[in-house]
Parts: structure tokens; sequence; C-alpha cells
């Protein structure tokens, strides 16, 4: 275990968020993942974004599958309902859920295994029908759980601890999302909160399937010389595409990027996502060069990181659906039910 | 060879079967002469044996006019029309002794297949066809109705009546419905002309099928989800459930749109497959929607883990099973009871879960609207079993009817001002003492939260590997199915009970059964009937086991499912039970219960080896 567990006791002079709440109050249970994991850094992220957003705590609902990645939902926000599914089938209960209550936050966290292996039919999916969700692939490149075994994320090349090299070639989430025509995709580092954090809000904010694909060394399995997943490899090959900045209604503007290379995007509450462009030459507004771009350096061993990706005006699943305003779960029966006398007439089809 | 089951006379009660090939538009004509009977008011029943195919494969569709109401297959055929050439060889051989075979005789045969026991009637149905319509779509469609009025004629139909549901179904094209009509006046004419129409089988009105519906049992059970007040549903098609939804959909887009915005007060997601559909019903009823699935056997196959999870974190939901032929794809247009010990323990672990079984399209729109009041009131899957015969057949059933008092049961959910009053939620505590714990749901108040998890937890709802901790959790799971057992539908009894033999069966068997203790009646021989509506089976299901000396299980699988599940579930002796066993894959007909239950009473030594003379 990689902390021992913090009473929670109020302390003086925390900075709260607009409702009142220290960061303390959306922590979890104690983590048991081990020392040094990058999960827990994520976890961090993950904690330090939902309260600088001020979402109430039983606003958000956490759904994870099953992996060491899926075991951090209950390690943050426990004023949240959380919800640890079956293995790699974590987007079809967050698309129910969604479904059935449009009017929470939904962020599903899930890792490679998880969600490129045996849940990639549910994430792809999840994608094509762009369900209103943020979706964090805690991405290490190995199986932890079950101690070491290569997942679908892993590069060619990539040796494990027993030295044996991947053969096969890596299924990239970003990649993925961008040719299934995700609407908003990110690739961060679990060790950069910098660049995290405003992802994740970015993410929570953004109306529809927002992925980041979140680099997390796993320090036991998978952070040792010769593989493409350590913390050492990543900090050398971390190439920042794009830095991205959630601004939030009302905030005022204190960025100080270099002119040419900025944007905004505005999202569909009136807050806006303010990108800055390291390469001037990315578009992240264009799907086909986004593409082309990843594929380029990933050919050369880089991994592309920050806003990859963003169409704030996508349409999600509701607005395809053309589901009511108010969300399902609560609308009252006798709006739902026609009643006998309808009953009649529907019968009258059948005489 | 089945015995045949007497009847007087074959006016009302006669079984026309058509032959026809897939894809050329014979359901149109099968469905006018069903409705026809129907609004003459003579009780009839349908059934549709089709291919697993779009266009070219066999077809056939059997049409049962039954004054006295039986809605089985008797397992006669009384008039076979006779159009598939392929077939006709077969055909010929399943006419009843006495029995009529129509066949188009355009064109002059070297040699036609005859029998001296039935009556063969020739009509050049193509012939007139090709002489009198243009187009060879249309003439394929047209040779139905032409047989239809053929049939008419015949039969002694009301060709107003054929001629008003024509103008129902073509009215808004006056070509097309022109020639529907031309083409059964055709029909009709030509048998008043040239055949001899005194056949026996004759259709007579009556008055008895005012305040009924032809209707099926995924449109009635698609009904029962929208009264229910179902708002999501998740599905992956695959027949013959696909229809299920379908109806559901058609259903909402009418009763579920506001009238002002367009906006729906519904969600129907088509997922990827049966392991997402079943997810997306999970999420939604942790969500504390209303949400179902309908799949078959293949689906319930692939959605077990999801059940587990469901059953052990306790998450309402709805299945329906619309059983057909297994193992594997087995046979996914044909009927069969072959999913009741699959779903009864769907999923790895020890997992048992409730089931329902309607009888008929009538009883799965009641059952289908309470599995949702048992499946929130028990938190767990409920699977309502519905098969092919009952799902895709049209049934006459009475009219259903809806009491708009009824306020469903939403089971023990604690909503905030309950969750502000007390100082911790635990999840899976047990207050009540009816092993049935409260549930929260997500957005409430942060007090309700918790953590769901198929993995072991504590009865606090924490995660737990500690052995005293689990097995706290799984008892109570017992307890709750006892509960269970309280909650759902009773066994209906027919019969005084004091019979030393007793029939016991279920779902679909109903009609067949119910019409074979009439035959044996008739022949002075009693017994008692029990048909099971759930499990668990509940005390009266004990108590019928235990005062009969001698019990027929009936049921529609090879391996005798259901008696399975009572052996294992009750404490009958195993001695007691004796199967009949239909599994051809078409709906069981009466005359296969009476062949099965004779066999036994008129096999002395046996009688004498139970005790039963």
């Amino acid at each position: 275990m990689s902390f021992i567990n913090k009473p929670k006791v109020a302390k003086l002079n925390l900075p709260r968020n607009e409702l009142g709440l220290t960061r303390r109050d959306y922590e979890g249970a104690m983590s048991t993942l081990c020392a040094g994991c990058g999960h827990d850094s994520v976890t961090a992220a993950i904690i330090e974004a939902v309260w600088d957003l001020s979402i109430a705590p039983e606003q958000l609902a956490k759904l994870s599958g099953i992996g060491c990645s899926s075991k951090t939902t209950a390690y943050f926000v426990s004023g949240a309902h959380g919800f640890n599914s079956v293995h790699g089938r974590m987007p079809s209960i967050a698309s129910g859920a969604s479904a059935a209550n449009r009017a929470l936050y939904y962020l599903g966290v899930s890792g490679d295994g998880d969600s490129l292996s045996i849940g990639y039919g549910q994430l792809a999916h999840a994608i094509r029908r762009n369900v209103n969700m943020l979706y964090i692939c805690e991405n290490n490149g190995v199986y932890g759980l079950t101690k070491g075994q290569f997942s679908a994320a892993a590069d060619i090349g990539s040796v494990t601890k027993k030295d044996e090299a991947n053969k096969q070639s890596p299924i990239d989430p970003a990649l993925t999302a961008l040719s299934l025509g995700g609407s908003f995709v990110a690739r961060s580092f679990s060790g950069d909160k910098q660049q995290l954090v405003p992802l994740i809000k970015a993410g929570l904010k953004h109306k529809g399937f927002a992925l980041i694909d979140v680099l997390s060394p796993c320090v036991t399995f998978n952070d040792h010389e010769g593989s493409t997943k350590s913390y050492a490899y990543i900090r050398e090959h971390f190439e920042e595409a794009v830095h991205a900045d959630y601004v939030p209604l009302r905030k005022a503007i204190t960025a100080d990027y270099k002119a040419g290379n900025d944007m905004q995007v505005a999202l569909h509450d009136g807050s806006y996502i303010r990108l800055h462009k390291v390469d001037e030459s990315y578009d992240p507004r264009n799907r086909a060069h986004a593409m082309e771009y990843l594929r380029a350096k990933q050919r050369s061993g880089e991994y592309v990181t920050g806003l990859l990706y963003v169409d704030p005006d996508s349409k999600d699943f509701h607005d395809v659906n053309e589901t009511t305003k108010r969300p399902l779960n609560q609308l009252p029966y006798e709006q739902l039910v026609p009643g006998n006398q309808a009953l009649d007439k529907i019968l009258s089809r059948y005489r | 060879m089945l015995t045949t089951i007497e009847h007087v006379d074959r006016v009302n009660d006669f079984v026309i079967k058509l032959a026809n090939v897939n894809g050329t538009g014979s359901a149109s004509a099968n469905t006018l002469l069903m409705k026809t009977v129907f609004r003459m008011g003579v009780p009839v029943v349908g059934k549709n044996y089709f291919p697993s195919n779009i266009q070219g494969m066999p077809t056939w569709y059997e049409i049962r006019v039954t004054k006295d109401n039986y809605m089985a297959r008797s397992g006669r055929v009384d008039i076979m029309v006779a159009m598939n050439a392929e077939t006709y060889a077969k055909d010929i051989r399943e006419v009843s002794s006495g029995g009529y075979l129509l066949y188009d005789s355009s064109w002059p045969r070297p040699t036609l297949l005859k029998r001296d026991d039935i009556t063969l009637l020739g009509v050049p149905l193509a012939q007139m066809c090709n002489d009198h319509f243009q187009g060879v779509r249309a003439r394929i469609l047209l040779k139905n109705i032409m047989y239809s009025g053929v049939l008419g004629a015949l039969l002694n139909l009301d060709i107003n009546i054929m001629k008003a549901l024509l103008g129902e179904s073509y009215g808004a094209k006056k070509s097309l419905l022109d020639a529907n009509v031309k083409a059964l006046e055709m029909g009709f004419n030509y048998a008043k002309d040239q055949l001899n129409c005194k056949l026996p089988m004759q259709v007579r009105a009556m008055d008895n099928t005012k305040g009924h519906v032809m209707i099926d049992g995924n449109t009635t059970a698609a009904l029962g989800c929208l009264y229910a007040g179902a708002t999501v549903g998740a599905w992956y098609p695959i027949t013959p459930s696909t229809s299920l939804m379908d109806a559901f959909k058609s259903f909402c887009s009418k009763w579920r749109v506001d009238a002002q915005t367009g906006e729906r007060h519904y969600a129907v997601i088509q997922a990827e497959d049966e392991l997402s559909a079943i997810g997306m019903v999970i999420g939604a009823s942790w969500n504390g929607a209303r949400a179902f699935t309908p799949t078959s056997g293949p689906g319930i196959s692939l959605m077990g883990e999801f059940v587990g999870l469901a059953y052990y974190a306790e998450i309402p939901a709805v299945i329906f099973d619309v059983q057909r032929v297994g193992p594997s794809t087995g046979m996914p247009t044909r009927t069969q009871q072959c999913d009741l010990l699959t779903a009864a323990y769907a999923s790895h672990g020890d997992t048992k879960h409730v089931l329902l079984f309607p009888a008929n399209p009538e009883e799965s729109f009641y059952l289908a609207a309470q599995s949702f009041d048992l499946a929130e009131r028990l938190q767990t899957p409920v699977f309502v079993m519905l098969d092919l015969d009952i799902g895709m057949n049209d049934w006459m059933c009475a009219d259903l009817k809806w009491d708009d008092h009824f306020k469903p049961d939403r089971g023990k959910v604690m909503n905030k001002d309950d969750l502000e009053k007390i100082d911790k939620f635990w999840r899976y505590y047990d207050h009540d003492g009816d092993g049935i714990p409260y549930r929260t749901l997500p957005g409430v108040h942060k007090k309700g939260a918790f953590f769901t998890r198929g993995s072991g937890h504590n009865q606090y709802g924490g995660y737990t590997e500690d052995s005293k901790d689990y097995q706290i959790v799984v008892d109570r799971l017992k307890r709750k199915f006892d509960t269970a057992k309280k909650l759902v539908p009773k066994a209906i009894m027919h019969g005084k009970g004091d019979n030393k033999l007793g029939v016991l069966s279920v779902g679909s068997c109903d009609g067949a059964v119910r019409e074979a203790i009439d035959v044996l009646k008739r022949r002075g021989q009693h017994v008692d009937y029990l048909r099971v509506r759930a499990f668990p089976f509940g005390e009266e299901v004990e108590a019928f086991l235990k005062s009969h000396e001698q019990i027929f299980v009936i049921e529609q699988n090879r391996d005798a499912q259901l008696k399975s599940l009572l052996i294992l579930e009750t404490a009958v002796e195993k001695s007691k039970l004796h199967s009949i066993l239909h599994y051809s894959g078409l709906p069981i007909p009466a005359s296969f219960v009476v062949d099965g239950i004779s066999k036994v009473l008129e096999d002395e030594e046996l009688m004498r080896a139970l005790g039963l003379v």
C-alpha cells in the first residue's frame, strides 16, 4: 500500500471551492496499489480536478471494470456512488446509467487490459454512441493483478521483466478513438499533473465521450529497462503537441500564451478550453491530421500528448435519441403509463 | 402413430395447414383467413412454422378453428393447402384421413401423388393469375389471395368480412385493393362453380370472440413494459425476441413522446451484443430507471457473467427469454422450453434467479408488468420465460385491462429525506428480517454513496475477504430467495385436488394439457392439474407434489428441465414424477399429451407397480 489512511480532520486554512468544500472532501478510501504506482497520481489529479470544478460529490458517478486501474475509483470522492463492474464491461454500465440519468457526471476509469482486450468492443461502441462521460484509460502496458503479462498496448520490442519481447503490434487507444469518431481525444502522463488536471476538467465538461489515455507506469511489472511504458522511457519520449487549459465560465483569463499558437474552444455550458499548440503545425480540430500526426510520431517511438482532438459541437447519445431534458429516472409514473382507455385503443388493431 | 382426438363433427372444429415458400407473401393470406374466422365470432388460433431464412425455403402456417376455444395444436390436419411443390410429398402424408388437399393444377402433371382416403382439389391458380394480372411479383402475391377466396367458398367464410379486411390492409392504395378483391372473388367464384363445396369442415358464425383480440406474446410483453413504466430498453437483435423490442419502440413512439417538444420519455439502445445489452440494463436500473432486455437462449448464455453481478450486487433487471430450440444456434425459428435450468442458475458461483412463466400472450402482458415490481422489490434479476410459440404466434386472448389506480412497487429505495435522518447507510444490511436490504440511487445524497461491486463485500457495503463477513451476505441472499417464494405469482390449480393422479406443467404447454385433460375426462380418466407460474416454487407447488401419488410432468425440452428443478428445489420423491417430453421444435399438440398419459394409464402392469389399481 502506498500511504496510510489520513484521518478526516478539518484543517484550518485549506482552500475551499465554490461549494465550500476542501480537497479532503473529495478523497476516497486508502489506496491498496503498490507504492509509486502511476495510478495513484491519476487519482490525485482526479481529486484536484473534481474539487476545482466544484462538482458536488453526489453528482459524480464513478465507474470501472476489473484490474488495478479499476480499483482506483474507490480511492477518490467517497461521497459519489461507485460501480466496480465486470472485466471490460464498464462502458455498457455507463451507457445504461447515462441513459437513465443524464444529469450526473460520469467518470469511468479503466486500464489498457480492461479497455483494449476484453473490453475493446464495448469501448469502441461507447465511443460511437458518444456517451456523455469521461473515460480515463490508465495505460501501463501490462496486466498487473495477474502479475505482468503483456497487454494489447505493449509496443513491439518492449520486454517483460522475464526478458520476453512483445512481437504483436500495439493498440493505441487515442488512435482508436480518433478512427471511431471520438469527440474528445487526449493523451497524458501520470507524472505530469500540470497537463493532466486541465485535461480531466475539460473531459468532464465536454458533452460527449471524452477519452484520456494516461500513460501510467507499473512500478512493479513494467518499469525496467527495455520497457516502453517505464517512467524513464516516457519522460524521454514525451512530446506535448497541444497544451489545454480549462477555463470555467466567469473566471478571468490568466494564461499567457504566445499569440498565433493559441485557440479557444467553447463548450456547451459557456465554459471553454484554451489550447496552446506547442507544435505550431498541429491542428486539434482536424481529425485526419491528428491521426496522421500520431501515426508518424508512433513510428519514431514518441508519445504525442495533450488534447489531440476535440469537437465541442458533437451530438451526444441523448441529442441523437432526442431524450427529454429531465432525467428518465425522475419522470413520474403517471407520465409514463398511457392508461386503460389507451390500452383499449391500442388493442383495436388486433381484432 | 399418434392417436387422433375424436370429434363428433367438423363444423367450427378443424385445422387448415398452408404449405408455402417463404418470401412469397403468404403471411397476409394467413392473417386474412384467420381474422375472417375470428370476426365471424369463432375462436381460432394460428401457428407459424417458418424457416431461419428470408426467401425460398419451405414455410407452413396452421389455422385451427376451435369452437371449444382450444389454443394448442390439435395434432391433425383437415385441409392442406399444398402450394410448395418441394414439400408436396411430405404435406400429403400429413393430411388426416377424410381430409382434403388443395393444389395448384395449372400445370399438367404426369403423375400426381394421391391418397385413397383423402380428397384432392385442383385449382389452376397460377394460370388464372397469369391470365388476369400483370407483373411477376403481383402474380405471386395475388395467388395467395386467390386460394384464400377458394377456401372462403369451400369453408363458407363470410366474403364481405374478407373484403373488409382487405380494405383495412390496402385501403390507402386503390389499385392494390382492387387487384386483391378481384383475386379473392376469382378464387371464390371458381370454387363455387367448379368444386363441390359441401365439405364437412365448415365455419358457422358464433358469438364467442367478443372481448377478445388476436395478438402475439412479444407484443403483449412490450405492452407490459410500457405500462410498468420501463424507460430504458437495451437489446441485441435475435430471433425470436426481436419483435418484442420492435413493438416497444413502436408503442413508445406513439405514447411516450412529448406532444409539444417531440422529446422522448424513453431510450431504446441497440447494443453491440447481449453482453452490452444486459450491462446497460444493469447500469440503468442501478440509476433507478426501470430497464429491460429481450433475448433468447444464446443471449442468456452471453449474459451469464453480468447476471451474476446483478444477483450479488443486488441490482434489479428484467430479462425476457423468448426461448427457441437449442443447443447452440439450434433451430432459431422453432419453439422449446429449453432454458429453464440455464436461467434458474445463470452465472458462476452460487446464484439463483426468479423466473416467471406466462402461458399465453394475455398472461405475458400481466407478468411482464409484474416482473418490474418483483425485480425492484427483490433487487435482483427477474427472467420472464416466453417461448417462440407464445412470443411470435397469434393467440386469441381476452382483452387486456389496466387498473388506472395501479402504483408500481419501487422497492426499498431511500430518498433524500430518509438519508438526512440516518447516521450511516449500510447497503447490504438486513434491517427488516426479509433478506432484502435498502438501496440508494446516485445523485440523491452523498450519505447514500457506496461502492457497488461484484467482489466480496460485507453487509455494510465494504470490500471484504473475510470468511464470516462474506457468508453473512450470501446467507442473507438465500433468505431473500425464500422471501421471493411468497411474492411470485402462485401456481394455478385445475381440479378439486382429490385425484391420486396429478399433471404438472408450465408455460405454453397449458393449452395442450387442458385439452388433453378434457379428452381424458370424456374417457372416464380424471387428473388434477397444476400449472407453475414462477420459480422459486411456492408452498402450493410443494403441497400439490405431496398430495398426489403419481405426477406427470409435461414440458417442451429433452432433458426434463422442469422435473429437474422440482427434484432439486422441492421435497418431492423422484420416483413419483413421470416426464412427458415434447421437443420437436413445433408447439406441443394436445394429442401428444393424451397419448403420453394414456400409455401409462392403459399399462395395467405399470399401474399396479405404481399402486394405482
